[in-house]
Parts: structure tokens; C-alpha cells; sequence
């Protein structure tokens, strides 16, 4: 079985936050402790909706020393998939549900001798187990936190009621916005830096955190892309003898773990590289759509992450 | 002839590469000896204009080669420990952006770079690049003594006098690689020492 561990739970709260942000609250079935976790780490979710099964990450943000409980806080996309929707229109209370182990791809790096935090709408998630786990550890962090505006600002007055010298809030609707290239240049020597956002958020943080001349291993960022829907394409799976059709709305992962074929996996958003596939032979082109490879890799068509990238072409053949 | 190529070895061991040019506000470089070669290599006036230039000589004289590249500060310290105390200073007061490049001995670079790590910095952001002495910094397993400057194999310990082995087991917090007894089964039967990489 690919992924990580699996744990059977009970939603025990349901409580919506404002017009998009609804949070999760998971217990053991049967009671008992859940296993502890660092901040920053995320839990799969399984989604039974209908014939499909949904797997979706969402960053655990609560207390990170709290084993009682997990808490996820899920944003409604209406034009996603349906993971979200799902989580927000048919999960009910008492509903028993699988969730992962956690997994964690996005952990402080506590050779810092301070956190920086940049968060962008519901990327704030990761950053609230990290901060209950730094004020465990009294360590020293800050954070930014960019919104379109104050009633989509999930956990923003909780965080400026508990940490009023370390919380900065910035509101779109008031052309707010975080001054990076002062904030950066201003942050002592040995300040690691942390994104969690929308992808141009990400981009923007790492392309001016490296032009600041900030080293790349003080830049940390988290984004979980969900699989994008494209054309459809068939993929032959040398090892299990399979040819497999990939339809318009399922990603590559998807479609072969339909076949009944066990595929390694763990975030299923293009960052932990563990589904990282051998292409054995292709014609066409690929859709690399992950950060895991490096670009010399996609360049080169041996290497496929099936979670989020697709292939356009004639044929497609994986060592799988 | 201030370069030296090291011969491949265990994964303990640093690798030290070549010194370029990085962006950043503030340039931190230190040479040691030989060092100043790998400076003077990469050094121009936009470069120096924003770096803090230190400079152990060790019985060189490159100094006035240094001087004449007019960085924004110039300090030339009879010793690593005398330079020191600038180190931290300078770690201390700077802000991210800085760019460190260290040269010398394997010793020097190994001792600065683990106190640029105790603030902070990842040891994969520091540039270094070897030059001159290919002398070792040991730290005896057993007295835990360190000795500086060791060229020959085995040596003895300038602490509790056993007869070390130098081996490449490298320690980044300790800066130094690990010296072992090499007689201790068969007290008095040493090889003749010889050099590190004879």
C-alpha cells in the first residue's frame, strides 16, 4: 500500500470561520491518541464522493504537542476539483473519515535564529502549528500575513490578540502590502525565510529573497498544486502490463491507481518527489507541472511526477 | 603554487570549492596566507567597495596588494584568534544579504565557517576555496586536545603526547579532523611519519 500510514477518524467539530474557510476537527475513532507531528507538516485526506476517491492535502494547524485531536482548515474552491467542496458540503459531524499520517515537507529549520513568515490567504495554515511550536521552544519568529480583506482573514485577530508585536496584517482592499525588499534586507543574519500562498506569492518571495542575495537553504515554501485537468492521453505501464487511459479531469497518479496498479505517493502536490516515475519511452510532449524535478530534468523527458504533470502526445510508456 | 588538489576521499571530509562573485549589500572575506591569491582573482571595485576585508598573513606579504583593492575596510591580523573578535562583530551587527568568502588553510576556513554557522547561516551558503598550506587542524579522540598545523602522518598529540594516526574524519563543529592513536595495541611500533598526502 503506497503512502503514508493510514489512521481512522472521527470528525468532532465543524465550524465555519467566514464565507470560505470552514475547519475540520478529527479524533480517533475509538478514542486515543493521534500521533505528534512538527509545524509545518500536512495529513492526506481520503474523500469517498460517489465512484471516486479524493486524496487531498491540507496542512494540520493545530497544536503541533497537542495529541488529542487534529485540526485542518479548508478553503472552498468552486472551481477545483471538488476535494474542498466535498469537505464543505458533505462531510457531517460524527462522519468517520481515513486520513494519513503526517507528513511533513515544510518544517522549521531550527538552525535559525529566527522565523520569518510570509503568508498569503489560506497558506496561513502551516504557520499556526508552527508558531504554537515556537512559543513552546520561545523561539524567535515574525509574521506577515497578506489577505484580500478582514473578514476573509482566518485566525487574523486571534493571532493579533496573542501576538500583537510579532503579527503583521496586510488587507488588499486597502492596497496594503508587504514592503519584501525592505523587510528582507532588514532581517539579522541567520533569518530563515518561509511562503505559504498563492503560487506568484511564492515566486515573488524566492525570486527577491534571491536577489537579496539570501542563501537558497533559508528559503523555504509550500505549495500543494492540485492536478489540472488537460487533454486526455494514454500511457502504457510497462511492469504491470497495463494500458491505461488518463481522462480530462484525473490526473495521471489518479488514473493509474484506478487500474488496481500501487503507485508510490505522499503529498500528491508536486513537492515530496516520492512519486517520481521512469519514463521508459514517449513521443510528445510532456506537461511538467511539479517543483520536484529541476528543470534539467524536464528538459531531458526521463522523469515524470505523476501526481500533477500530464503528457500530450502519441505515446507514453512508464517503468511502473 | 597556492592550489592543491586534494585526493578524493570519504564523504566526512570537506570539499572545498572556488570563490565567486555573489550579489548581496555586504561581502565578508577572510584570507588567510596564501588566501589572498583567491581574492586578488576575483576582486573589482564594486565588489570591494561593499566588502570587509580581513587578512591573516602568516609570514606573507600580500598586504599591501590588499590594500591597494580599497574595501570599504581593510584589517590585517597577526592571527585567526586575533582577528576574532571582528569576526563576531561584524556577524553580529550584519543583516541578511551578507555574503561570506573564506580562504587559507583548511584549519582557518573550517574555524570561520563554524562560527558564521553558530549565527545562523547554513554552512552551504559560505564560499571557500583552499590555498596554500595543506596542513591539517587535528582533534586527538582520546584528549580531545586540538593540534594546529599538523603536516606529517601519524603525529604526536601536542596535548597528551599519543602518537596519532590522521585520518579524514571531519568534524565541522570542532573544525578539525580526527587524530587516533596508532599504537595502541602494539605500544612504541609507529610508521615513519611522512607526509599527509606522500
Amino acid at each position: 500500500m503506497s503512502g503514508a500510514e493510514k489512521i481512522q477518524v472521527k470528525v468532532t467539530e465543524i465550524t465555519p470561520l467566514n464565507e470560505l474557510v470552514t475547519r475540520f476537527r478529527f479524533e480517533r475513532v475509538g478514542g486515543g491518541q493521534l500521533p505528534t507531528f512538527s509545524g509545518g507538516a500536512h495529513t492526506v485526506v481520503e474523500m469517498q464522493d460517489g465512484g471516486i476517491t479524493r486524496l487531498n492535502p491540507y496542512s494540520l494547524m493545530s497544536d503541533p504537542f497537542d495529541q488529542s485531536s487534529y485540526t485542518i482548515s479548508v478553503r472552498r474552491d468552486d472551481e477545483g476539483r471538488g476535494g474542498s467542496l466535498f469537505m464543505h458540503q458533505q462531510v457531517k459531524l460524527g462522519d468517520e473519515m481515513t486520513i494519513s499520517y503526517p507528513v511533513n515537507l515544510f518544517s522549521l529549520d531550527l538552525r535559525a535564529r529566527k522565523h520569518l513568515f510570509l503568508a498569503g490567504g489560506i497558506g496561513i495554515t502551516p504557520f499556526l502549528a508552527q508558531i504554537k511550536q515556537l512559543d513552546v521552544l520561545h523561539g524567535h519568529w515574525e509574521l506577515h500575513y497578506a489577505c484580500r480583506n478582514h473578514a476573509l482573514a482566518s485566525y487574523a485577530d486571534q493571532l493579533t490578540d496573542r501576538h500583537p508585536n510579532e503579527t503583521h496584517l496586510y488587507y488588499d482592499d486597502q492596497n496594503q502590502a508587504i514592503d519584501l525588499k525592505n523587510l528582507l534586507s532588514g532581517q539579522p543574519l541567520g533569518t530563515h525565510v518561509y511562503v505559504c500562498g498563492p503560487k506568484g506569492m511564492i515566486d515573488w518571495v524566492r525570486n527577491t529573497a534571491a536577489a537579496e542575495g539570501w542563501p537558497e537553504d533559508c528559503i523555504h515554501y509550500e505549495e500543494f498544486l492540485a492536478p489540472k485537468p488537460g487533454k486526455p492521453f494514454e500511457v502504457r505501464l510497462a511492469k504491470s502490463d497495463k494500458i491505461v487511459h488518463v481522462g480530462e479531469n484525473e490526473s495521471l497518479l489518479e488514473a493509474i491507481e484506478r487500474e488496481g496498479v500501487d503507485a508510490p505517493y505522499l503529498c500528491r502536490g508536486g513537492a515530496c518527489g516520492q512519486c517520481e516515475t521512469v519514463v521508459l519511452d514517449h513521443e510528445g510532449n510532456f506537461v511538467h507541472r511539479d517543483h520536484w524535478l529541476t528543470d534539467e530534468e524536464k528538459a531531458a523527458g526521463k522523469r515524470i511526477m505523476p501526481c500533477v504533470s500530464r503528457f500530450e502526445g502519441k505515446s507514453l510508456v512508464l517503468d511502473r | 603554487m597556492s592550489k592543491f588538489e586534494f585526493p578524493k576521499s570519504i564523504t566526512s571530509r570537506p570539499v572545498w570549492g572556488t570563490l565567486e562573485v555573489r550579489s548581496g549589500e555586504h561581502h565578508l572575506m577572510i584570507a588567510e596566507a596564501e588566501g589572498a591569491e583567491a581574492i586578488l582573482d576575483i576582486a573589482t571595485p564594486d565588489l570591494m567597495a561593499k566588502t570587509h576585508l580581513i587578512y591573516i598573513p602568516k609570514g606573507t606579504g600580500y598586504a599591501e596588494r590588499l590594500r591597494a583593492l580599497n574595501s570599504a575596510q581593510f584589517y590585517e591580523g597577526p592571527s585567526y584568534e586575533a582577528s576574532l573578535q571582528r569576526i563576531r562583530r561584524v556577524l553580529e551587527d550584519t543583516h541578511m544579504g551578507l555574503q561570506v568568502y573564506l580562504t587559507g588553510t583548511e584549519g582557518m576556513m573550517g574555524q570561520a565557517m563554524s562560527e558564521v554557522m553558530t549565527v545562523g547561516l547554513p554552512h552551504t551558503a559560505i564560499q571557500t576555496e583552499h590555498r596554500g598550506s595543506v596542513a591539517r587542524r587535528m582533534q586527538c579522540v582520546h584528549c580531545k586536545g586540538i593540534t594546529e598545523d599538523v603536516e606529517v602522518d601519524p603525529f604526536v598529540c601536542a596535548h597528551c603526547g599519543l602518537n596519532l594516526f590522521v585520518r579524514d574524519h571531519y568534524s565541522r563543529r570542532h573544525a578539525a579532523y580526527q587524530g587516533v592513536c596508532v599504537d595502541a595495541e602494539d605500544h612504541g611500533n609507529v610508521p615513519e611519519p611522512k607526509g599527509i598526502y606522500e
